[in-house]
């Protein structure tokens, strides 16, 4: 069946067998390289996508479900021309090793900072807490949260 | 100076006086080659994995050359494009592929500046090195390292005969540099070998038995989804379709449809102690030394002991592989291409010339994950699509229980200190597999899949280093502290039923754990404050003894306890004996479960590359080894790993993220010792000694855990 819905504010549609989950249709027929497959479980975060403003996985989730719906991936949050907040963040705190666990990490911090932008630690630490990296980059990850949060109520103030 | 380092190599010896890697590729254009659009390409045979090396590598090429990070491009290794540097392992790149890159860089230099400096007829020594360009006397621009590109001035071999900067005279090198990796990564731009997509290109799955051995019983008739067909290699199947969705159903499928023949072939894991003391070994010697002791007042005999444990790769092995003729180019996150590319010669019977294989990035691996055995899978399917580039990723099932695993061991330690409180006799007898079935090191392969061929390849029994080149499990067994009497060996499995090989950290997980325990435990049996009894034996080994100095005023040794069931642990270690020294202090709190809440590390590596990158690198070791050290045990029954998801294998979560404070000490103009490992074992030993610390409970059994715990206190 057809699935149409919008990918980081743009409208698509992508034909979904039964079996296609969406982190299948977006790094296939869609291109997309950001959202990853880490378990296929729901288990480690490294394929979450926003849908409707929503941090969840993407992994085993029927392309279907997300008919008419709106699907925000890591590319969608910035470039590096005009990173988002949390980008430039990242990058300032140095934020990553291996970097496989950052999309979907950035994803579900940006949803936080949507609906708390002042969030403390524990408050970073909980909405990270779907998320698994083996690197052992967190402490860095949640002070570029915070950084990134402090920019963006200074911007906004 | 630049001290030779003893490492072993392919095809080393062709300039046995040479430093670093330049030893094993002597040619200058092996290292580095300048474009006439004003750039150099450096090109490393070391591979980045996470750790940062290539940014550390451009740093070194950029402070040699007096060229700007930007005008530097680091090229991922390839065969045969890039020198053969072994693996890509043991905390080695920067003395290794660092030391053959700086002096490259400086002796390039050289010879670019002695044309140049004829051209116009100055002294080389007149010219000075701007953004790349050279500057005459009179500060007149008289070319650049880009304008002589096209002389082929690089195609000679190193000499040796040019002294690198001194550390007082770099600029780029030493201080803190941006990742160059890291922005692809945080807008999730393709750089994974994962996103590699590729014209026609195919998605593949393998269908792993239920049982380690197994043979494949029937395979029932069935549609698969799309247009997936399925494969069969002997014992191995495989699912190819054109779209990722279709390989993923069809290899469900295809299980589901597969009946095999299984035998149980792997220990009981509720008593490998016992089964590892059964295991025919080989015997060796690590050290020993028989200097008269005074009478041992006071003994300490403990055994202690590790399970086997999962590399825990975030992203599932991955490889890309395409065949022209008979002629293979296979895109892989190997630590190791040309050790690769040796067992797939051996594997597809090719000779090496007909394999191309090309380093592209993957999940962080932390030593010997999948890498290499999905890069046979890739090959092996691909060989029945010719022309087609086809790709396989592997599921996390496959990266958890199939990639190769850290061995289960244990340590036996009896030591004794005398009348004064000195250590005057060690003991340690250490049992397990080896820590390397790395492949291209023996006359069989060592991939998983080869094993499942028919006929099948005998896979090598795991081997381990000797301690000249880092050791295996023996690393870190040969306590750093003085002592007369000194007796250590190690007893190797001669068999494998659960594939081991090399983990970040290999025996000094153990080892190291192991060792400051049993200092802590005599350090009270004799009354002593465990840092002050440290101390007296650290007189040989005062960087040693710094590193412990500052963690312990870092943390605020001796700490009170914070309040019930917390308490702090203390450990050092010089990581290989050779490597880098690190103490680390832990404060854990036990409640249900053990949590460790604060790290303090202070580390020595010598020169340091890039201070930021190193800092990550020590912390994020150090988390690994919390997440170890509380957490982590591979599970399995008589027939299989049963760890095979998150679920049965949990790591460390951000809720169980310890605070870390974090001090470099290290001369600046010391050689460089490497980041990436010396943190882990003084981190489980710290957790270790502050259980203690908090319960009163020595563990002996990893991880650290309530079961194990109440089995300690037995």
């Amino acid at each position: 069946m057809d699935v149409s819905f919008t990918l980081n504010g743009t409208p698509v549609r992508v034909e979904a067998p039964e079996g296609m989950t969406l982190l299948h249709a977006l790094r296939g027929p869609l291109g997309l390289s950001g959202p990853r497959f880490g378990c296929g479980a729901e288990a480690c975060g490294c394929c979450y996508v926003a849908i409707d403003g929503e941090p969840r996985p993407s992994c085993a989730l029927p392309a279907e479900a997300v008919q008419g719906r709106a699907v925000g991936t890591v590319e969608g949050l910035g470039t590096p021309e005009a990173p988002h907040p949390l980008q430039s963040a990242f990058l300032e705190e140095q934020a990553g090793q291996c970097g496989y666990c950052l999309s979907g990490i950035l994803v579900s911090a940006a949803a936080l900072l949507e609906r708390n932008p002042d969030p403390n630690e524990a408050a970073v630490r909980a909405a990270l807490e779907p998320h698994l990296c083996r690197c052992g980059a967190h402490n860095r990850m949640i002070r570029a949260v915070l950084r990134a949060a402090r920019a963006m109520s200074g911007a906004s103030a | 100076m630049n001290l030779a380092f003893g490492f072993p190599m392919g095809q080393a010896g062709n300039a046995p006086d040479l430093p670093g890697s330049l030893r094993a590729a002597p040619r200058l254009s092996n290292w580095l080659r300048f474009s006439p659009g004003g750039t150099v390409a450096v090109t490393p045979g070391k591979v980045e994995i996470g750790q940062g090396i290539l940014t550390a590598l451009a740093q070194i090429a950029a402070d040699e050359l007096d060229m700007p990070l930007d005008r530097v491009r680091i090229a991922a290794a390839s065969t045969p494009g890039s020198p053969n540097e072994g693996v890509t392992s043991g905390s080695l790149s920067i003395q290794e592929s660092g030391t053959a890159i700086r002096h490259a860089c400086a002796e390039a230099r050289a010879i670019h500046l002695r044309l140049a400096a004829a051209r116009a007829g100055v002294e080389p020594g007149a010219i000075r090195v701007e953004d790349g360009v050279f500057l005459g006397p009179d500060g007149a621009a008289l070319g650049a390292y880009w304008t002589q590109a096209e002389e082929a001035l690089l195609e000679v071999e190193a000499r040796g005969d040019v002294a690198p900067k001194p550390a007082s005279r770099r600029g780029v090198a030493g201080q803190a540099s941006a990742r160059l990796d890291l922005p692809d990564k945080v807008f999730g731009a393709p750089r994974y070998v994962h996103d590699l997509r590729l014209p026609g290109m195919l998605h593949a799955r393998m269908v792993r038995p239920p049982a380690r051995v197994a043979t494949l019983a029937e395979l029932r008739e069935g549609p698969l989804p799309g247009d997936a067909a399925v494969l069969r290699l002997g014992n191995l199947l495989a699912v190819v379709a054109s779209e990722e969705w279709a390989a993923d159903a069809a290899a469900a499928r295809v299980a589901a449809r597969a009946r095999w023949e299984t035998r149980e072939s792997l220990p009981d894991e509720n008593d490998l102690p016992a089964w590892i003391e059964a295991t025919p070994a080989q015997r060796t010697e690590v050290a020993r030394q028989n200097d008269p002791s005074p009478p041992a007042v006071h003994t300490i005999s403990a055994r202690f002991a590790r399970p086997y444990l999962a590399h825990g790769s975030i992203g599932p092995s991955c490889a890309v592989a395409r065949w022209e003729g008979e002629a293979v180019e296979i895109w892989t996150h190997s630590q190791g291409i040309y050790n690769l590319r040796a067992d797939l010669v051996t594997v597809l019977g090719l000779d090496a010339a007909s394999i191309t294989v090309r380093h592209m990035e993957g999940a962080g691996c932390y030593g010997h994950n999948g890498a290499d055995d999905v890069a046979l899978d890739a090959a092996l399917v691909a060989r029945a699509y010719p022309g087609r580039p086809l790709r396989v990723r592997w599921s996390r099932a496959e990266e958890l229980a199939w990639s190769p695993h850290s061995p289960a061991a244990i340590a036996d330690i009896e030591a004794a200190v005398d009348a004064d409180g000195m250590l005057c006799t060690w003991r340690t007898v250490l049992r397990g597999n080896g820590h390397s079935s790395r492949p291209g090191r023996a006359k069989d392969p060592t991939l998983l899949s080869a094993g499942y061929l028919d006929p099948p390849f005998p896979l090598p029994v795991a081997i381990d280093a000797p301690m000249a080149g880092g050791g295996g499990g023996q690393r870190n067994s040969v306590p750093g502290y003085r002592v007369p009497s000194l007796d250590v060996s190690m007893h190797r499995l001669l068999e494998m039923p659960i594939r081991s090989s090399a983990l970040r950290g290999l025996g000094a997980l153990l080892n190291v754990w192991a060792t400051e325990s049993v200092m802590d435990e005599l350090a009270a049996r004799t009354g002593q404050d465990p840092v002050a009894f440290r101390l007296r034996h650290l007189e040989d080994d005062p960087r040693a003894a710094a590193v412990l100095r500052e963690v312990a005023t870092m943390c605020g040794w001796p700490r009170a306890a914070a309040g019930e069931g917390i308490g702090t642990g203390i450990a050092v270690a010089r990581y290989k004996g050779t490597g880098g020294w690190c103490a680390v202090a832990a404060e854990v709190e036990a409640a249900e479960v053990v949590r460790c809440r604060h790290l303090w590390i202070a580390a020595d590596l010598g020169e340091i590359i890039n201070p930021d990158g190193a800092a990550n690198q020590l912390e994020g070791g150090a988390l690994q080894a919390v997440s170890i050290a509380l957490k982590e045990a591979l599970r399995f029954d008589r027939l299989n790993v049963t760890s095979d998801s998150w679920e049965t294998y949990p790591i460390l979560r951000f809720s169980e993220v310890p605070a870390v404070e974090l001090r470099l000490i290290g001369p600046q103009d010391a050689p460089p010792l490497g980041a990436g490992e010396p943190s882990l074992g003084p981190t489980v030993a710290a957790i270790a000694a502050g259980i203690h610390a908090a319960l009163g409970i020595r563990p002996r059994a990893m991880p650290f855990t309530p079961d194990n715990l109440a089995a300690a206190m037995e």
